[in-house]
């Protein structure tokens, strides 16, 4: 089967001495799949993201992306790839248009006003792109942090909490475009959530992590099967409690 | 929706170099629409060339007024060395200051998850230096020429020599400014305004380096703009062309790219070993 992920024995600890961030996470993600990275605070979930976007080196381990090695290769990797956060902001003063022709040239997108244009039409952007970024709403910001990230057409897609601060509305047009997105184009989406609905709705495959290591994975329903709850947010919560062995029994 | 489906055509992918070259435009295009949306930022550029030009231009005018002679000469090395001195300030600025604004516009995180390569990113902020550089002092030169009669570019070809060595001086110590802020993150910001301030007393700027005591002098001569200097003054008092001081001057402003170069890549491999990169606004 190919691959758009694949993590190998991945390791990473800042300070010599103390127990690791990521402790040999490895798992491979199918192309056009799905996956969540679910976890407490301190799981882990923001170290592994910064490696799999080659931000941060781990301390031992391997990524592989879209074929690509992600030490020794990784700009052809980021190339095909991408990423959006609601904590790593655009620039305020320019555009949205601006904003996005940015990284237009940045990824080498051909025919980039073609592109902005779709994008704006696909994500309803088309009244803001002369609006400067810095004053959109929040749900407008994601919207145009989603068109950011799509901009160069990625086979990868890496998105932190892509619906945190948004309104049930708006949160739900966000997960409903990703479903769609994802079934029209095949591309491989790691979610990275605190949002369990959001997680069991659109995740094929969901990765529990604790301490940096994984605790359980299997696809929501399995896990919430497995673990005899009602849904993944008790799942979730007998896994950071610690409660797992009783609920599983 | 936007899908593979309508992927782009199979298709020759420019160049390697090209391709380089885009994402280079790409930062700069970025800056450039920040100014074109940020009136404020723009004056501020011109602001302290103009004033400088202004107080040093009515000390030399009093000077040459005191003194016909030797305030002839005074004004004119007085006014050639803040112009040219304004020209490695304001690239060593724009080049920090450029970087800064990704930090405070908490953009990087995209930017360094995007294909952009270090090395592209330096020539990015290099060029954005440049016309940063540009824009502030060309007002400054032509209100010398306007107010004082002093055009710094009549002695030709020289003085753009030496201006351009000054840049490539400003773009060698921001490597070092911004390395700094990869180590230290936001908190070294202040070091983008004042670091090359502290050289000037070092930089031979408007005395030679003769006067400055026996066991300074190789740390001044060790510095590029020591050499533009010197060389500036023997074009202005004596109209020589000190090419020796000229061919120390890129000699030395080799050097210092090539070693600030080598610290701005280890410092930003370094960053991503230790996770900088994920905190560097703090």
């Amino acid at each position: 089967m190919s691959h758009a992920l694949i993590v190998d024995n991945l390791v990473k600890t800042y300070v010599a001495g103390r127990p690791p961030a990521v402790d040999g996470l490895s798992f491979a993600m199918p192309r056009g799949a799905t996956y969540g990275l679910l976890g407490g605070n301190g799981a882990g979930k923001t170290t592994t993201i910064a490696m799999l976007l080659g931000l941060l080196v781990p301390s031992s381990g391997r990524i592989t992306a879209l074929g690509h090695d992600m030490e020794k290769d990784r700009f052809a990797a980021l190339a095909r790839m991408n990423f959006s956060s609601p904590y790593i902001a655009l620039p305020h003063r320019l555009s949205v248009s601006e904003n996005l022709r940015v990284y237009a040239h940045l990824y080498n997108v051909r025919q980039a006003e073609a592109r902005i244009a779709e994008l704006a039409r696909d994500l309803q952007l088309e009244e803001l792109l002369d609006r400067p970024a810095g004053e959109l709403s929040a749900g407008q910001k994601t919207r145009v942090a989603l068109a950011k990230a799509l901009i160069n057409r990625p086979e990868l897609l890496l998105l932190d909490e892509p619906t945190a601060s948004l309104d049930p509305d708006t949160g739900d047009w966000v997960r409903s475009w990703l479903e769609r997105y994802r079934a029209q184009t095949g591309c491989a989406i790691l979610l990275a959530s605190h949002n369990m609905g959001e997680v069991e709705r659109l995740c094929d495959h969901v990765l529990m992590l604790k301490q940096g290591r994984v605790v359980d994975e299997g696809s929501p329903g399995d896990l919430v099967e497995r673990f005899g709850r009602g849904d993944l947010e008790e799942v979730f919560l007998d896994i950071a409690r610690g409660t797992r062995a009783e609920a599983a029994q | 929706m936007t899908g593979m489906h309508d992927r782009e055509a199979p298709r020759n992918d420019p160049s390697p170099l090209l391709q380089s070259a885009r994402r280079v435009w790409g930062l700069v295009y970025r800056h450039l629409a920040l100014y074109r949306r940020s009136p404020p930022r723009l004056i501020e550029l011109m602001y302290w060339p103009v004033l400088q030009m202004i107080v040093w231009g009515f000390i030399t005018a009093y000077l040459a007024g005191v003194q016909n002679n030797l305030g002839s000469v005074a004004a004119g090395v007085l006014l050639g060395g803040v112009l040219l001195w304004e020209g490695a300030l304001r690239s060593q600025m724009g080049f920090s200051v450029s970087f800064l604004e990704e930090i405070w516009s908490r953009n990087l995180g995209h930017i360094f998850v995007s294909p952009l390569r270090p090395g592209e990113l330096v020539a990015g902020l290099a060029t954005m230096a440049l016309l940063r550089t540009l824009i502030g002092v060309i007002p400054a030169m032509l209100l010398a020429w306007f107010l004082y009669s002093f055009n710094i570019f009549a002695l030709g070809p020289l003085m753009v020599a030496f201006f351009a060595a000054l840049i490539i001086m400003g773009w060698a110590v921001a490597l070092g400014v911004t390395s700094l802020i990869l180590r230290y993150g936001a908190g070294a910001e202040t070091l983008a305004w004042s670091v090359l301030f502290g050289i000037t007393p070092f930089a031979a700027v408007f005395y030679p380096v003769s006067i400055l005591p026996s066991w300074l002098q190789p740390v001044a001569l060790a510095l590029p703009a020591s050499h533009i200097f010197e060389g500036m003054r023997a074009a202005l008092t004596h109209g020589e062309v000190a090419w020796g001081h000229l061919g120390a001057a890129y000699l030395l402003d080799a050097v210092w790219i090539a070693a600030m170069g080598w610290v701005f890549m280890n410092q930003f491999q370094a960053a991503r070993v230790k996770g900088a990169l994920l905190n560097i606004g703090e």
